[in-house]
């Protein structure tokens, strides 16, 4: 049985843990609005741009630009992880780090070479336990500040496709958090190069009209696809940052009733040791006043 | 109405502007063109330079891109730009002290940084964005 003491310096700490819980709950809420706002601000950009390459590539056909037809084999994959940079985010990491080693794992047993980059160090630290050796390299977001990861985005998409060309890889496949709504983060993986363009992005129709393009076809796309791949990152890190944050909002939401629940049973506890104790000294009042 | 133009003007930071105009004059890689209602399907990119947005006959609104992309087709024009700022919002002053700043980034670096060339970039854009204001 824990002395009175003892209850009274439990209480007070999980007080104080409580008051850090809400804290960090009402400031991942600020900034969950901040990064909600940036991702779908950043959405219609990334629908047009799909809607243009799909557009393209529908007529380029088979003779379009490595970065679009592939480098015609599929022996080296690298998996891109994206994670976030802190951690008491609930399992929003873990999600991605679990959806990313099963798709190694699959790779691995078709016999293919896996290469991981992770971006965010979260990522880093949860699968340099098991797949230490195959991390080429990691990007760190830490140093961003104010949300905007445009700059970050390009520098990723630069190194990929500059190692792309150097041949370094055959397919790059990008694993990170959906932004569903605040509750749900959905795990994805999506391939990055060779590019592709998505099922449901809407072409137009054109009936018989030829499209002009200035000043060529083929330079139009090479432009094009290296900025698909930045904007493709850039919308994922977007939505990576707000799904952090939804699901940090969530988890320390849940860690504040539980303090609370805590607090509760611990106090009736409390009360309860005072009363016995209470009773007791009563108890040896009145005995020893019999005794006389 | 008939003869409207649907133009959108997005950034990857946002939207900037959508809806429906008389006209439309871009800078091309090419050369500058125009876009008016029912224009044939045309693709092209986009060198630094203004955009303007006419309403009969007088300039609407007048916005900086920095590179892009435009796309016409039969449900309007589309121009996914680099970067994007609204011209009549910016002040020359704003313009020149980020130019300063920039100078000074690039002064501060060595010579053969790949930061370096990007920043050379980033100032020359600002340059021809605070020329085109003073026109």
């Amino acid at each position: 049985m824990p002395s009175l003491k003892d209850l009274k310096n439990r209480i007070s700490s999980v007080k104080s843990t409580r008051k850090i819980t809400k804290a960090m709950q009402m400031v991942a809420a600020a900034k969950l609005k901040r990064a909600q706002e940036a991702a779908t601000a950043a959405r219609p950009y990334a629908e047009r741009m799909a809607s243009v390459l799909a557009n393209l590539s529908a007529s380029a056909g088979a003779g379009g630009p490595k970065l679009l037809t592939g480098t015609g084999e599929d022996k080296t994959h690298l998996i891109v992880v994206l994670t976030a940079e802190r951690g008491l985010a609930g399992g929003f990491n873990t999600y991605v780090v679990k959806l990313a080693k099963q798709k190694i794992g699959e790779l691995r047993a078709e016999g293919k070479t896996v290469k991981i980059l992770t971006v965010g160090k979260k990522g880093r630290e949860q699968l340099s336990r098991e797949y230490g050796d195959l991390i080429v390299n990691h990007i760190d977001l830490s140093g961003v500040k104010g949300g905007d990861f445009s700059e970050s985005a390009i520098s990723l998409g630069k190194l990929l496709t500059h190692e792309f060309e150097a041949g370094e890889f055959d397919v790059a496949t990008l694993i990170y958090s959906q932004f569903v709504n605040v509750l749900s983060q959905l795990p994805t993986a999506q391939q990055l190069i060779p590019a592709s363009a998505p099922e449901d992005a809407e072409t137009v129709d054109l009936g018989n009209a030829l499209y002009i393009y200035e000043p060529s076809e083929e330079a139009i796309l090479e432009t094009l696809l290296p900025r698909y791949i930045n904007t493709q990152i850039l919308s994922a890190i977007l939505e990576s940052a707000a799904g952090e944050q939804a699901s940090r909002m969530t988890a320390m939401d849940n860690a504040t009733n539980n303090a609370g629940e805590m607090i509760d049973s611990l106090s009736l506890q409390y009360n309860r040791a005072r009363q016995a104790q209470i009773t007791k000294e009563l108890i040896e009042i009145i005995s020893g006043a019999e005794a006389l | 109405m008939a003869n409207k133009l649907h133009f959108s003007l997005v950034s990857p930071a946002r939207e900037l502007f959508s809806g429906e105009v008389d006209h439309v004059i871009a800078p091309g890689s090419e050369g500058e063109f125009g876009v008016l209602a029912n224009h044939a399907p045309f693709m092209t990119t986009l060198k630094n330079g203004v955009v303007r947005v006419l309403e009969g006959d007088t300039v609407k609104m007048r916005i900086f891109v920095r590179g892009g992309f435009a796309d016409v087709t039969a449900e309007g024009l589309t121009i996914l730009a680099e970067e994007a700022r609204m011209l009549d919002k910016l002040k020359v002053e704003d313009v020149q002290k980020e130019l300063d700043e920039t100078l000074l980034k690039i002064q501060s670096l060595d010579k053969g940084d790949t930061a370096k060339l990007a920043l050379q970039e980033h100032y020359d854009y600002l340059e021809s964005l605070k020329a085109a204001m003073v026109h």
